[in-house]
């Protein structure tokens, strides 16, 4: 089996894999980086989303041969090395932008790609970005308010808790 | 009390950490030393005769270690269901066998047929690419009304019919219904169809089975609202293993919404492989496969009519509907269509005659069961619909009509066996009114027509049965279950609590909100108590979370066993303070000697009684833990109302959302930030089943929406921001909490007002359209525009 390697949160990382083994099933089973979620298997739900070179990837999507050489960032590396959580993460839990947790890692990458990308996106901006991520808890509400307030925008008109 | 963790406060959720970081541990993080990995092949056909599996080839292939198919199990129990359904003539309902693999026959595409286990997953899905399996492929049934046609294909053999039952309900009131009939002074009939749907929660299930040869214990880690029932189900009924030798687990689960209460062949199989082949067994379900294996919801088509008298009245009320069972019948399949969905009939209106008729039926598809709401979403979006109609034939407004015929007095018998304890419809009403500003609908109506938009208001009021339930009603109704809860409460030496709760949380907060009502009931930090669920060996006896039952349930056993803990710590407390019992008073976390400065706290009193050195050991045993069962005496009636604004685009038929509020009665409230999040989550899956979602089979019985892109799931920009409302609270008499329940409310309440908003805009610009079938898709909307 051939051998990969690649940078993943900072630390080198290699294994041998199948040519046919994605990145997300390295991430999660070689590497033991089980924050990466699988939701389904059509590049359609983006729990898998990680930083690939800067850039917002489905791990469904890439094979892990694909990512040889590359700086892979996954939610294990977005809280400080003493667990505080980012600006994302702790606007997640302050407005409630997670229920069950499954699509939430998704959610956290893709929208760190978003907000550096356009730091102060609207709300249509927001929600047509999200396109890609599907969550069945919260009716998006929170999920975009969260953004919304991470991105320093103030949020406290809109409706509700 | 610090207000900042009790009761009412919106706590931030506690849980959130690990799951922000990735450290959440769902099951199929799991992965035990020497796994193997099960792949199932599955029908790709409807129904068929299945001639051959020949497996020779596939079990030489890398990796393979061994390959089950049907004959394995012969001898093993099959899937049981949890419900009995009596019909309208007396006769038990018609309920077939269902194998852990396909013996014989298949009768569904996913049906499985054989399951490899290998080395690997990639090896076992190589393998089943090797198996030669002969199918001949018989005629399906899929729609309804065609399965009970004369000569009909019939999906199990050994029945009489494709009919499962014909439920009437109330049987005795159809003759008194039918001649209020015909003395109304005006009939609204309404022929809809409940669209199929399928639950998605985002984490596909998964299950994990071990076998302890040393011990002969069994484990399963499995993605469960219910652990303690899939033990009860799995163990009794299909493996013969006794509960004592056998621990279900269900850890942090991504999402249930009903389609993760049932018991699974895939749960049963690993368990069983296990043991077998004595080595851990994995299955992680694709999402392909949770399309043609997780059980659908809804799916019923109906007939309702609604007869007035002179004045606007509702005399009575008749629906006549079919119900899809799919193929098998699943864990709580039955129960749906008939006493969560009849009993439900009366609305928020005091219509003194109601008759219900269901008539659920085998097809070649996959079997039907609960998806949030259950049942009660189907009745509320009839009765809305042909309220709706009625306001329009009468030329009389909506909200008008609704108030005209609320129930006003408490408690009300409904004609349908249930009596609604508390409730106030106009208040919420009120509030709908008020948080919708439906009094300046007409000008953002006119706004939208200057931009050429079509533009409607929908009402919708929903009253739901929740806090399922007491036990002794739904034996008599067919539930082969008690539905009470449990909790232990266990507080330690230095003054921290463990609550173990048969409750279990996939999304709705638990570990933050129960904390909350312990901190108010102790007066202590809510950092001291933590919850633990999710595991049989670590609990007891718990039947889970469905039907918004946790905190009305679930947490009046927890406030009973810390009401125990509490009198226990006061004996404790009035011995070392040296006072009667009776003139203790706990408060702010301290035991006081009322009338006196006198004072132990909370870690005085939790200490003495695991060091009993000053103890009153001839009036009590030391330690300081206690359990208790929950056994609700009535269900709770969350009631609501709600108002969809829509935009339709009458070039396209293109619907959007413009404003939806929500203004609901959950009587008191823990945690009102997890409250709304619950409501705004049912209201994006009441949208997605009005305007996007639609599981379809074709006529041979293949599924035509078999992924993500042919199934549409809501999407961030398909919907608005929500306002959502709960200060309207009648709080439940029976429970000690006074709480009713939030979790189905959004999904149950949307559907209508979103529907009635289409409706209300067509008709506004001119289109003699009365009904619309869900999903109400642009060309569907522009289908019905064009007459």
């Amino acid at each position: 089996m051939p051998q990969v390697n690649m940078t993943v949160n900072g630390k080198s990382a290699s294994g041998q894999i199948e040519g046919r083994t994605l990145l997300v099933e390295f991430l999660r089973e070689t590497l033991g980086l089980t924050g990466t979620h699988v939701g389904c298997d059509t590049s359609q739900c983006g729990a898998c989303v990680v930083h690939v070179d800067g850039k917002a990837v489905k791990a469904c999507t890439m094979f892990a041969a694909e990512a040889e050489g590359a700086e892979v960032l996954t939610i294990e590396s977005m809280a400080a090395p003493d667990g505080t959580l980012n600006t994302i993460q702790q606007a997640f839990q302050d407005h409630h932008g997670l229920q069950c947790g499954f699509c939430t890692p998704g959610m956290v990458m893709s929208a760190a790609a978003l907000l550096k990308d356009n730091p102060k996106p609207t709300e249509a901006e927001v929600r047509d970005y999200l396109e890609g991520n599907i969550c069945r808890c919260t009716g998006y509400h929170n999920i975009v308010k969260a953004i919304l307030a991470a991105s320093g925008q103030d949020v406290s008109a809109i409706a509700a808790e | 009390m610090p207000k900042d963790g009790g009761i009412g406060a919106s706590t931030k959720r506690r849980e959130d950490v690990r799951f922000l970081t990735g450290n959440g541990n769902y099951t199929d993080d799991i992965n035990l030393h020497g796994q193997a990995y099960v792949h199932f092949l599955r029908s790709d056909v409807a129904h068929g005769l299945i001639n051959k599996v020949d497996t020779e080839a596939a079990s030489a292939m890398p990796g393979v270690l061994r390959i089950f198919t049907g004959a394995d199990f012969e001898g093993v129990g099959g899937i049981p269901c949890g419900w009995q359904v009596t019909d309208r003539f007396g006769e038990v309902m018609q309920e077939p066998a269902h194998p852990v693999l396909a013996q014989g026959k298949v009768r569904h595409v996913g049906d499985p047929i054989a399951a490899i286990v290998a080395e690997t997953y990639a090896q076992a899905r190589d393998a089943a690419e090797a198996i030669e399996y002969d199918i001949d492929e018989l005629p399906a049934v899929v729609n309804m009304k065609d399965a009970l046609k004369e000569g009909a294909p019939k999906v199990h053999d050994d029945l009489k019919s494709n009919l499962c039952y014909d439920w009437g309900f109330v049987e005795e009131n159809k003759g008194a219904v039918n001649e209020a009939f015909e003395k109304a002074a005006h009939v609204t009939t309404l022929e809809l169809v409940n669209n199929r749907l399928i639950a998605n929660p985002m984490e596909p299930r998964v299950a994990v089975g071990d076998f302890n040869r040393s011990t002969g214990d069994h484990t399963l880690y499995t993605t469960s609202q219910n652990p303690h029932v899939i033990r009860l189900l799995m163990g009794a009924f299909v493996l013969g293993i006794p509960e004592h030798k056998l621990r279900v687990v269900s850890p942090d689960v991504g999402g249930g919404f009903g389609t993760k209460i049932f018991h699974y062949a895939e749960e049963a199989f690993c368990t069983f492989a296990a043991k077998a082949l004595n080595r851990p067994v994995k299955w992680t379900s694709t999402r392909s496969e949770a399309f043609m294996s997780d059980a659908h919801g809804r799916d019923h088509v109906t007939k309702i009519e609604l007869a007035l008298d002179k004045d606007n009245n509702f005399t009575a009320l008749r629906t006549d509907t079919h119900a899809n069972m799919g193929a098998y019948l699943s864990t709580f399949a039955p129960s749906v269509p008939t006493w969560l969905h009849g009993t439900l009939m009366a609305g928020n209106y005091k219509t003194p005659l109601i008759y219900v008729n269901v008539k659920a039926v085998f097809t070649n598809t996959v079997p039907v069961d609960a998806y949030r709401g259950a049942g009660r979403p189907e009745a509320t979006f009839q009765l809305e619909r042909v309220i709706d109609k009625a306001a329009r034939e009468l030329g009389v407004d909506p909200i008008a009509l609704r108030r005209q015929n609320f129930i006003t007095e408490f408690p009300y018998a409904t004609p349908v066996a249930v009596e609604y304890d508390t409730g106030d419809y106009h208040a919420t009403m009120d509030k709908l009114q008020e948080i919708g500003d439906l009094s300046g609908f007409e000008a953002r109506r006119k706004a939208s027509e200057a931009k050429g938009k079509l533009r409607g208001l929908g009402i919708n009021c929903y009253i739901e049965a929740c806090g399922i339930a007491p036990s002794n009603l739904v034996g008599q109704l067919g539930a082969r279950a008690g539905l009470y809860e449990s909790a232990t409460v266990r507080v330690n030496a230095t003054g921290g609590l463990v609550v173990m709760t048969g409750s279990h949380s996939h999304g709705q907060g638990h570990e933050t909100a129960f904390p909350q009502v312990i901190a108010e009931m102790i007066g202590i930090d809510a950092s001291m108590v933590e919850i633990i669920h999710g595991d049989t060996n670590n609990g007891p006896m718990g039947m889970g979370t469905y039907g918004s039952r946790s905190l009305a349930v679930g947490g009046s056993a927890m406030v009973r066993a810390t009401e125990k803990i509490i009198n226990k710590a006061k004996k404790i407390a009035a011995h070392l303070m040296e006072a009667s019992e009776a003139d203790i008073e706990l408060k702010d976390g301290a035991f006081s000697v009322a009338g006196t400065d006198k004072s132990v706290a909370w870690g005085d009193v939790t200490l003495a009684a695991y060091v009993p050195h000053n103890y009153p050991l001839e009036d009590i045993e030391p330690g300081l833990e206690e359990t208790a069962f929950y056994d609700p005496s009535n269900f709770t009636y969350p009631s609501g109302a709600y108002a969809c604004e829509v935009e339709v685009d009458p070039e396209t038929g293109r619907v959007t959302i413009e404003r939806f509020s929500a203004a609901d009665d959950f009587g008191n409230i823990v945690n009102p930030m997890i409250v709304s999040g619950q409501v705004h989550g049912g209201i994006g899956q009441g949208i997605g089943q009005a305007l996007l979602e639609a599981c379809a089979y074709d006529e041979n019985g293949q599924l035509q929406t078999g992924s993500y892109m042919d199934y549409a799931m809501p999407r961030a920009d398909d919907v608005p921001f929500y306002t959502v409302d709960h200060s309207c609270q009648t709080p439940c008499t029976h429970n000690p909490l006074g709480v009713k329940g939030c979790g189905e409310a959004g999904a149950i309440g949307s559907p209508p007002a979103v529907v009635n908003a289409v409706i209300d805009a067509l008709q506004s610009g001119g289109k003699n359209v009365t009904h619309i079938d869900m999903p109400l898709s642009p060309s569907r909307v522009w289908a019905a525009m064009q007459g």
